[in-house]
């Protein structure tokens, strides 16, 4: 059968069967299996039928828990039913995966193996998720390919049909979930095929059912749980070879023959490895090419990992063999060596005492680990684990340099199998230009309009705004696979002129490769503006360097920043993988496809970007020599610290892979406030301030969310050693009359997001379309202002003392203790966190859920968590998604107790210490801020007196004496994690009634993993799981928690009152009890101009949406009432207001009749819930 | 028995009174009932060129932002298969106005392009519409572009269309050219086959607090039909073709005088947003009573017997006319 070819990606691949072979899917958000469920939801409303002709139901859930519960459920009933999960999200299933394996449930888990956990988190690839449920029960399948990862998921849900035993098919996460292959497309024949109806119809036949009840589920006592446990053993026995009979029908049928153990490589071998997941691909190639060059060599592919079938392994093994190297991609600290590597040892030793053994003598095994968070796995590496075999290093590492305790291998780089007919290219773009878009879109292109194979990979760096990605593509003859980023490419193109000047991207080129630059300056000028380094590449290597200035093409066309098209048809134009003439139309074709349904204009738009790009390629005439006498700017100041220095700075290279163990703390700890060396310039245009206009309110500093504008007020005396073009003007506010106000810029950190102008309400008399500060271009005064800005940061900061820290105005002379994150640009979340660090950061500690907070708040290389002059600062850590509550709760019990106990001891010290100062200590009030400080002076002072002590209990009141000055916490996270997954957590920790702090940052989706539907997200909104506009109304979290009554409880939005905004969290950290702040913050994620989100926090209070409200329970003791509505009833109509972003006029465009409904239920919403607080408000005390 | 009956370029009509471009022809049922009311010819709200580009790259902008940027969240939104991005909507509904009513369905177009101006008039034909009505204003904040350079765009758009459709053709005028009559009289040369004066263009506002240019709807009063009198009338004699007055027709006598100026039909909107739809009857009610009363067998007879042409004194449409509004208002 002539079978589609598709390029497409592992989610895709797998979920393309998964979707046809069920009726009820339930899912959770988790990276990297998110699209997975995405997909299965766009089928689904797009009425895509399974098998049986029917659509399934896909439900989105509150957390993994509750996906992995709702599938119990469902199986119960007699329904086809799956899920899709990752990591933490496997973790949260494990509790139901006993019970479904228990109870011998027919269904298929597909997992996207992701890393757990530890001393970090990571969202790359490794199997100790899969490994953390290899004793579930589930039967463990492992895909290696894009194509394996289709075909196995039918396989998968077979074999379950057939068992019983409940299967967890799983392929590494990113290296195949994202990877894009072309492969043959299963057709829905095939997968009839392949289900046999009467193992459907049994699976039902053992529903739960009132017509024919039973009970399933029962509680056991020690007489009979173990004998019945033991009933399921012909099930798991029997599990392999009903694997390997289907594995052969469908050889059978499509053509591709697989086996448990899938052994390749030289029959004869005497050394093979023995692995699982998609760094077997890279084995057989390496291994291929070895053999090629005579050696004896092979791989054992593990498939079916459990049930482990001792015989089918034994069999599967040349018996020339006599080293095996078993690689595990887990960490298991503390054990004898990992789990396949366990199994493999005994498993030959088992096959030897039952005499199933065939081998001579029983070869030699070694373990070691690899691509722990998706570390590269590449031939190199390879070649040096089977010339291990010869030295027998056990439990080694390999992909990094271990100095600790010297486990890892050494490889040599160079050493290369890749076949020369095969196209490496390689592109470096930035997010926002649509590099990636193109390069999937071109991979398209040539793995479906030729008999090219193609594949596709790639990479992202862990900034929101204006990050790196780096394409990986390859495009050949023959079948690619190569689960690995290319290190020598014979293609380089850079769509960021900026790239070029700080990384060395041309490394990888080979000789001759085409080098294609996306460059301001033309074909005879941008010679002088390359790095030396650069130009030796250029020569050195005789690459052909070819420039065009994507940005003016674009700009003029009217695409913005979108130079995907030009850059791609640069790319066919050089590369000559396809004719030009033919890769032209076919490009133009698929901009048809791909745009057509967003309009005519978009695809003119690209057509023309089409034409200018073949009109504006131009070839540079490289000279001779290398002329420049300039190099990659330093990657962080002179004056960082040692740890940026060594470490930071090669991650700000992307060189980290090349820091030895000895690196890094043992316990996952690193510096706070490094982003501060992280110059990213990414803003072409940065604000400029007017000394004249400015009436200092401080209403831009408030809003920045990447804390780049600061201001200050000081003696006119400092500006005698300032920089010449440092501006400064009189002070306005009254206790600063005789003092100069800045407001400064920090020009290399801004991002150009233009809320702050936009937020500005000065105007400039004479022009008043100026403000008090405006966009200007950045690169020409760059240096001037890098200057000013260090002069800035020197100027004293203002004593706290005098600021009325209630006003915006004064707010913006606290440091910022959470500066130039690595959020979106314009980010809403980020300016609330920066408040609360100017209001309190001293002295709090945070627990941060999982989500946007945490990747911006924690993610490496830099992080924005920082410290003031005393070096005093928020403590900061993120646990899980689904605790955040308990965590943070946990952090206020551990403080509690330490402080009940440091004031024991104190107690019990008075003698020693002088009674004056235990009573000052034990006594004080510590309402304010200056109560505080003297606080930590009489700590200095019991200090200075318990070191002079030798005495235990001296020694421990020392270890927790600072704990005597107020601490507070603060527990923050996202929608996603306050409404559903952690949300009995939360409430839960309301009720304890301790005095803890709650954020919750309510960006009304899933923002960090891609929009999807939370409780937050309001009705008529469009979002992943609500394609179709959500039909129930946004949950009103406030109002849940005021109902307990002892909860003080704000809801706010900073642009729409900043002044309520600060009162509450004043309030809030203020209250002796439980607190909690919801806070609306715009997210790129609800699809508009986020410069404009301040405007739109006001739209959704002035409509009603968003009412303004303060909860404050300690009122009641005044005789009024707690409940303070701070907004006033609707004053425009609903739709002025959501309508202004994507995620509600998407569904006019395409649904007009449901949003014209779910808008009228939506304007209801508004009004009752008004209606409703008014009341309360109301009530008597 | 009087006679309403009208003939509007080709078009037959069982009285003078049209529907003129405006929102209320987007509800169905607005189109009923204006037809219930006695309408004898709708000209459909307009499709906006410009509009279905700002909607088409504002929906391809924000479904792109962001995305590809960030491991995690490779996109935000969901990406339909399908969106009324387009004149899909706007040509379905003609189609079905088409269904619910007897008189004719008059699209409005306003485009930008030279090729989007012919593709959208052809997809209104192909929609069922009677006839076309081109919405036109081209504002020229250019100093390098002259009154003939300006000129020159609206009759070789009038050409580009007429070659393009067979259904008649009617352009809806500014009154901003510098001869009107010449302005006139290519534009039927190039294809016209009817003229509609004038626009009403909505001029914007200042807010002088907020120091901003803001949007400013007003409602036409009967005091802004004078301008189209004057121009039928004067045009009535040297151009060969039909006319309609549209702006400030409120009143029985408003739309005598249109006609009386020379207009084959008057249009309304701003009456019908005051009044409701209902004032259609009235109008029709009044108009056959003041034929009645004044002796006058039907609207045809009256048409343009008080244009320059007919009227006694023809120079008091011209200048002279000003002068003496001037010195009356002294004399008060």
């Amino acid at each position: 059968m002539n079978r589609k070819k598709v390029s497409i990606d592992g989610n895709q691949a797998a979920a393309y069967c998964a979707y046809h072979l069920n009726e009820v899917i339930t899912i959770y958000p988790i990276t990297p299996s998110s699209p997975m469920g995405e997909l299965a939801d766009q089928w689904s409303k797009e009425n895509v039928s399974n098998i049986w002709g029917t659509v399934p139901h896909v439900t989105e859930m509150q957390s993994e828990a509750g996906a992995a519960g709702a599938v119990h459920g469902s199986l119960q009933t007699g329904a086809l039913t799956t899920t899709f999960t990752a990591s933490q999200g496997l973790l949260l299933m494990l509790p139901n995966m006993y019970k479904i394996a228990g109870e011998l449930n027919s269904t298929v888990f597909h997992v996207t193996a992701r890393t757990i956990a530890t001393h970090a988190l990571s969202i790359f690839c490794d199997h100790s998720d899969v490994m953390a449920a290899r004793s579930t029960g589930f039967a463990l399948l492992a895909s290696n390919s894009v194509q394996e990862a289709m075909d196995f998921a039918l396989i998968a849900q077979a074999a379950t049909l057939e068992s019983r035993i409940p299967f967890l098919h799983f392929f590494d996460g990113f290296r195949t979930s994202h990877e894009i292959s072309k492969i043959e497309e299963l057709t829905v024949t095939d997968l009839r095929a392949m289900i046999d109806e009467t193992l459907v119809r049994q699976h039902r036949e053992r529903a739960l059912s009132p017509d024919h009840p039973f009970i399933r589920g029962t509680s056991q006592n020690p007489d009979v749980f173990f004998q019945a446990r033991e009933t399921a053993n012909p099930y798991y026995a029997a599990c392999p070879s009903i694997v390997q009979k289907i594995m052969d029908k469908f050889a059978g049928i499509a053509g591709r023959q697989y086996s448990l153990f899938q052994y390749t490589g030289a029959p004869d071998a005497d050394r093979i490895i023995v692995l699982i997941g998609s760094g077997a691909q890279t084995v057989q190639e390496t291994v291929e090419h070895l053999n090629r060059h005579g050696e004896k060599v092979g791989v054992l592919k593990v498939r079916l990992y459990r049930p482990f079938s001792l015989e089918h392994f034994i069999a599967a093994i040349p018996k020339t063999v006599t080293n095996i190297t078993v690689l595990d991609r887990t960490k298991e600290p503390g054990s004898q060596g990992e789990p396949l590597y366990l199994d493999v040892v005994a498993a030959i030793n088992e096959a030897h005492d039952k005499g199933i053994s065939h081998f001579s003598q029983p070869p030699r095994i070694t373990g070691g680990r690899y691509g722990l968070s998706s570390k590269e796995f590449y031939p190199p590496m390879v070649k040096a684990i089977f010339d291990n075999m010869d030295k027998n290093i056990n439990h080694f590492t390999v992909g990094i340099k271990d100095d600790v305790t010297y486990n890892s291998l050494d490889y040599d780089e160079s050493f290369s199998i890749e076949p020369e007919d095969r196209t490496r290219a390689i592109f470096y773009g930035l997010g926002a230009d649509g590099t990636v878009s193109a390069n999937k879109n071109s991979i398209k292109i040539i793995g479906e309009g030729t008999d090219n194979y193609a594949q596709g990979y790639f990479v992202y760096d862990s900034h929101k705004a204006g990050s790196l990605t780096i394409s990986h593509l390859r495009f050949g003859p023959a079948p690619i696979d190569a689960p690995y980023l290319i290190t020598q490419a014979n293609f380089v193109a850079c769509h960021q002129f900026e790239f070029v000047e700080r990384l060395d991207i041309l490394k990888v080129a080979q000789h001759n490769a085409p080098f294609l630059l996306n460059s301001p300056y033309p074909e005879e000028q941008v010679w002088d503006h390359l790095p030396r380094t650069a130009q030796e590449h250029i020569i050195n290597k005789n690459l052909r360097f070819f420039v065009i200035d994507a940005y003016k093409i674009a700009r003029d066309i009217g695409l913005d920043v979108r130079i995907n098209t030009i850059m791609q048809t640069c790319f066919f134009a050089l590369s000559k993988v396809i004719p030009i003439e033919n890769a032209i139309s076919t490009i133009k074709h698929s901009i048809e496809k791909s745009y057509g349904k967003r309009g005519d204009v978009i695809v003119k738009m690209n057509f023309q970007a089409v034409d200018e790009a073949l009109n504006n390629l131009h070839e540079v005439k490289v000279p001779g020599k290398a002329t420049s006498s300039f190099d990659f700017r330093p990657v962080v100041p002179d004056n960082a610290p040692e740890f940026v220095q060594i470490v930071t700075a090669k991650l700000l290279t992307y060189e980290g892979d090349d820091l030895p163990v000895s690196a890094f703390a043992p316990d996952g700890t690193f510096p706070s406030g490094t982003t501060k060396y992280e110059k990213r310039n990414i803003a072409k245009e940065i604000p400029a301030w007017d000394t004249n206009t400015c009436i200092q309110c401080g209403k831009c500093s408030l809003v920045c969310p990447h804390a780049v504008i600061r201001a200050k007020v000081y003696d006119p005396a400092i500006l005698e050693h300032a920089p010449d073009t440092f501006k400064s003007t009189p002070a306005r506010m009254r206790p600063f009359q005789d003092k100069l106000f800045t407001l400064q810029v920090s020009p290399e950190d801004c991002t150009g997001c233009t809320l702050c102008v936009v937020v500005c309400p000065a105007k400039n008399q004479q022009e008043p379309r100026l403000k008090a500060i405006n966009m200007v271009p950045q690169a020409p005064i760059r240096e001037q202002e890098v200057k000013n800005w260090e002069f800035f940061s020197q100027i004293p900061e203002i004593d706290r003392s005098k600021l009325n820290l209630s006003l915006a105005r004064d707010i913006q002379f606290l440091q910022p203790l959470f500066e130039f994150s690595a959020a979106c640009a314009g980010c809403g979340e980020t300016p609330y966190l920066k408040l609360l660090s100017q209001l309190f950061g001293e002295r709090i500690y945070i627990a941060n859920a999982t989500g946007c907070s945490s990747i911006y708040g924690g993610n490496l290389p830099t992080t924005p968590w920082t410290t003031n002059r005393e070096g005093k600062g928020p403590a900061w850590s993120n646990s899980l998604f689904e605790d955040n509550a308990e965590f943070g709760f946990g952090m206020k019990q551990g403080l509690n107790k330490q402080i009940e106990y440091a004031k024991e001891l104190l107690q019990g010290m008075s003698e020693a210490i002088g009674n004056d100062l235990v009573e000052a200590l034990l006594n004080a009030e510590q309402n304010s801020e200056s109560d505080i400080d003297q606080q930590r002076e009489r700590i200095k002072t019991l200090k200075e007196k318990l070191a002079m002590l030798d005495d235990d209990n001296a020694k421990m009141l020392l270890s927790i004496a600072d704990l005597l000055a107020r601490k507070n916490v603060w527990i923050v996270g996202g929608d996603g994690w306050a409404y559903d997954i952690g949300y009995g957590g939360l409430d839960h920790v309301l009720a304890l009634g301790a005095n803890i702090n709650i954020l919750v940052l309510d960006t009304e989706i899933y923002s960090n993993t891609g929009g999807q539907m939370s409780k937050a997200t309001p009705r008529g909104a469009v979002a992943k799981f609500a394609a179709a506009g959500k039909k129930t109304a946004k949950k009103d979290l406030a109002m849940l928690a005021m109902v307990y009554g002892n909860v003080y409880v704000a809801r706010i939005a900073m642009g729409a009152d900043d002044a309520q905004s600060i009162k509450a969290f004043r309030e809030a950290q203020a209250y002796d009890g439980p607190s909690i702040i919801v806070a609306y913050s715009h997210c790129i994620g609800q699809g508009y101009n986020l410069a404009y989100g301040m405007q739109q926090q006001k739209a959704a209070v002035l409509s009603g949406y968003w009412p303004l409200i303060r909860y404050n329970p300690a009122l009641v003791k005044e005789g009024k009432s707690p409940l303070q509505l701070d907004s006033k009833p609707a004053s425009i109509p609903l739709e002025d207001y959501i309508y202004n972003e994507t995620r509600y006029s998407i569904l006019v465009h395409s649904n007009p009749e449901e949003a014209k409904l779910l808008l009228a239920r939506a304007k209801e919403d508004v009004a009752k819930r008004w209606k409703l607080y008014e009341h309360w408000a109301k009530l008597p005390v | 028995m009087v006679d309403l009956s009208t003939e509007y370029m080709g078009l037959k009509l069982k009285n003078p009174l049209v529907a003129s471009s405006s929102p209320l022809s987007q509800d169905m049922e607005n189109l009923r009932r204006m037809e219930e009311s006695g309408i004898a010819a709708v000209v459909m709200y307009s499709l906006f060129e410009e509009q279905i580009t700002a909607e088409s790259k504002e929906l391809n902008r924000y479904l792109v932002q962001g995305t590809e940027s960030f491991a995690e969240s490779l996109t935000y939104l969901p990406d339909f298969g399908n969106y009324k991005i387009g004149p899909d909507d706007y040509l379905k509904h003609i189609e079905n106005a088409k269904k619910l009513i007897g008189i004719p369905v008059i699209g409005s177009l306003n485009g930008v392009s030279t090729g989007g101006w012919t593709r959208y008039a052809k997809l209104i034909e192909e929609a069922g519409a009677d006839a076309l009505e081109l919405n036109t204003y081209y504002l020229s904040t250019s100093t390098d572009i002259t009154s003939g350079q300006i000129e020159k765009i609206y009759i070789d758009l009038v050409k580009n269309i007429r070659n393009s459709i067979s259904i008649p053709i009617a352009v809806k005028l500014s009154p901003f050219f510098s001869s009107i009559p010449n302005m006139a009289f290519q534009l039927i040369e190039a294809g016209a086959n009817a003229l509609v004066l004038f626009n009403r263009f909505y001029q914007p506002d200042l807010d002088i607090e907020a120091e901003k240019v803001v949007p400013n709807l007003v409602l036409s009063t009967s005091e802004e039909l004078r301008m189209r009198l004057r121009w039928v009338a004067i045009l009535e004699d040297r151009i060969k073709t039909d006319m309609a007055i549209t702006g400030g027709v409120h009143t029985v006598d408003d739309v005598v005088k249109s006609i009386m100026a020379g207009a084959k039909v008057a249009m309304m909107t701003s009456a019908l947003l005051k009044n409701g739809i209902s004032h259609i009857t009235l109008l029709i009610e009044g108009l056959t009573r003041w034929l009645e009363e004044h002796h006058r067998r039907s609207v045809r007879h009256l048409q343009g017997v008080m244009s320059q042409r007919s009227v006694a004194d023809p120079a008091a449409f011209e200048r002279a006319n000003y002068m003496k509004t001037l010195a009356s208002y002294k004399e008060i």
